[in-house]
């Protein structure tokens, strides 16, 4: 049973939608307790990082348990960005740090087309490729260069725990893994069969 | 890089595609399922449903359609036309749509961008212009340029597009869709001007519609129009022209379009 953790980011029916399609059984928790019959996590996001204060102490907590009893967790989107300290987007809200790093907002390097020189639009939105820097699961059998579909302005730094990284203006963390812990800037349940291939290599490491 | 997005339109009435519907080899014809799935093989970057049903029911017919898509196709998925308020945008977005476009609604309330972006995020909120440079009555100076049309180009919303792209913007949309009433369904090409107008003076993407014809056209407006993506419905649907056939046009003009 996978727990898809709503903390009223959003709208979850597309991940929902997409784990029903790669087989996964999912359920929505209701109270932080609930989390200890998951055998895997997903904190989904969309919007602004300052929803993550809706992760309370009792759930931060609660997926922290989980994390260190090695079970997989994966974050989505703003999910991905909570896995690090912060992000400049809500400066007082703390991320849940089992990364290092903060993240940043894609527009204050003011970023530019190499070819036209025009400003690059933020929030990056669209398909843009992912460059693999070494092996890992999440992105077992999926090719370097691939496409995946991007929203959004604030973006996670690239350090060891990089999987994946992308382009736009500055590099930045497109997908990242350490131990059970991996996340996802883009969104994989939007991202066609590429995307279903990256939840499904996730959740083969699901037991 | 940032691929220049190619999106399908589905006009949907009453749960029937009811626009171009001569896909040939394509069992079930106005199924807006059937005909996504083959968009999805083909390589399309994004579909939008616009549901010109304007009855009382037309809004769990939607849903079905949205969940029919939605189900089986795991792109993003923009649902617009009869979406007048939070109800319609909710029941949209709970039957799997990504993000909602709204049009006259958001002219006569322009404070629904603002309430949608913040329970749903930016991204899930797109706000759609139909506009005109030659229909324009209001020419004398300080008028707008590009004449703003609500309820299906009926009605003059004395509003200039660049304007009231930027208003939208700052209210909170994520896109704007810009689509020509001068342009719509003459297969003559995108207007550009109007296009790189309106994507110049906003930070936020421009999906560029009306007007698709040839392959030239795609070109002309990722390139002079500064279109972030382009729309278009019958150009698709009929069989011979071929999303991966454009793309592959686009790849050779050095235009960056996904090609997985």
């Amino acid at each position: 049973m996978i727990a898809l953790v709503d903390y009223g980011a959003g709208n979850l029916t597309s991940v929902r939608k997409a784990l029903a399609a790669i087989g996964a059984d999912a359920w929505t928790p209701s109270v932080p307790g609930e989390l200890g019959r998951a055998h895997g996590i997903i904190v989904p996001g969309v919007g602004h990082f300052d929803s993550t204060r809706a992760l309370t102490d009792e759930w931060r907590t609660a997926i922290g348990t989980m994390v260190n009893d090695g079970i997989p967790l994966l974050g989505i989107c703003v999910g991905l960005q909570w896995l690090f300290e912060g992000s400049e987007e809500a400066p007082g809200v703390n991320g849940s740090g089992i990364l290092a790093g903060r993240c940043f907002n894609l527009g204050s390097s003011r970023p530019q087309d190499l070819e036209t020189s025009r400003p690059l639009k933020v929030p990056h939105v669209g398909w843009n490729s992912i460059a693999l820097p070494r092996r890992s699961r999440l992105m077992a059998g999926v090719k370097d260069g691939s496409q995946v579909y991007f929203t959004h302005s604030y973006a996670a730094p690239v350090t060891d725990d990089a999987a994946a990284t992308t382009e736009y203006g500055v590099t930045f963390s497109a997908a990242v893994e350490r131990d059970n812990v991996s996340g996802v800037q883009f969104h994989p349940e939007k991202s066609g069969d590429v995307g279903l291939k990256i939840l499904s290599n996730w959740l083969a490491h699901v037991v | 890089m940032l691929s220049k997005r190619i999106i399908a339109c589905l006009d949907v009435r009453d749960g029937k595609v009811v626009k171009g519907v001569q896909f040939e080899g394509l069992r079930d014809a106005g199924d807006p399922a059937a005909l996504a799935r083959r968009y999805n093989v083909e390589g399309i970057d994004e579909i939008v449903i616009l549901d010109v049903t304007a009855t009382i029911e037309s809004r769990q017919a939607r849903a079905h359609t949205i969940a029919a898509v939605a189900t089986e196709i795991f792109l993003p998925l923009t649902v617009g036309g009869g979406i007048r308020n939070e109800d319609d945008a909710a029941a949209a977005i709970e039957a799997g749509a990504d993000k909602v476009s709204l049009n006259t609604a958001a002219l006569t309330d322009p404070g629904l961008i603002t309430r949608l972006a913040k329970k749903y995020g930016s991204q899930a909120v797109i706000v759609a212009i139909d506009a005109s440079s030659g229909r324009a009555g209001l020419q004398s100076c300080p008028g707008p340029r590009y004449e703003v049309f609500a309820r299906s180009g009926t009605a003059a919303a004395k509003r200039d597009a660049v304007e009231w792209a930027r208003e939208a913007t700052d209210r909170g949309a994520g896109e704007i869709l810009l689509t020509s009433i001068d342009r719509d369904g003459t297969k003559a090409g995108f207007d550009c001007e109007m296009t790189a107008a309106v994507s110049d003076a906003v930070n936020i993407p421009v999906i560029a519609s009306g007007g698709a014809g040839t392959f030239e056209h795609f070109a002309e407006v990722f390139g002079r129009g500064h279109a972030d993506a382009a729309l278009a419905a019958s150009i698709f649907h009929f069989k011979e022209r071929s999303v991966s056939e454009l793309k592959e046009f686009l790849a050779q003009r050095n235009i960056p379009v996904r090609q997985n």
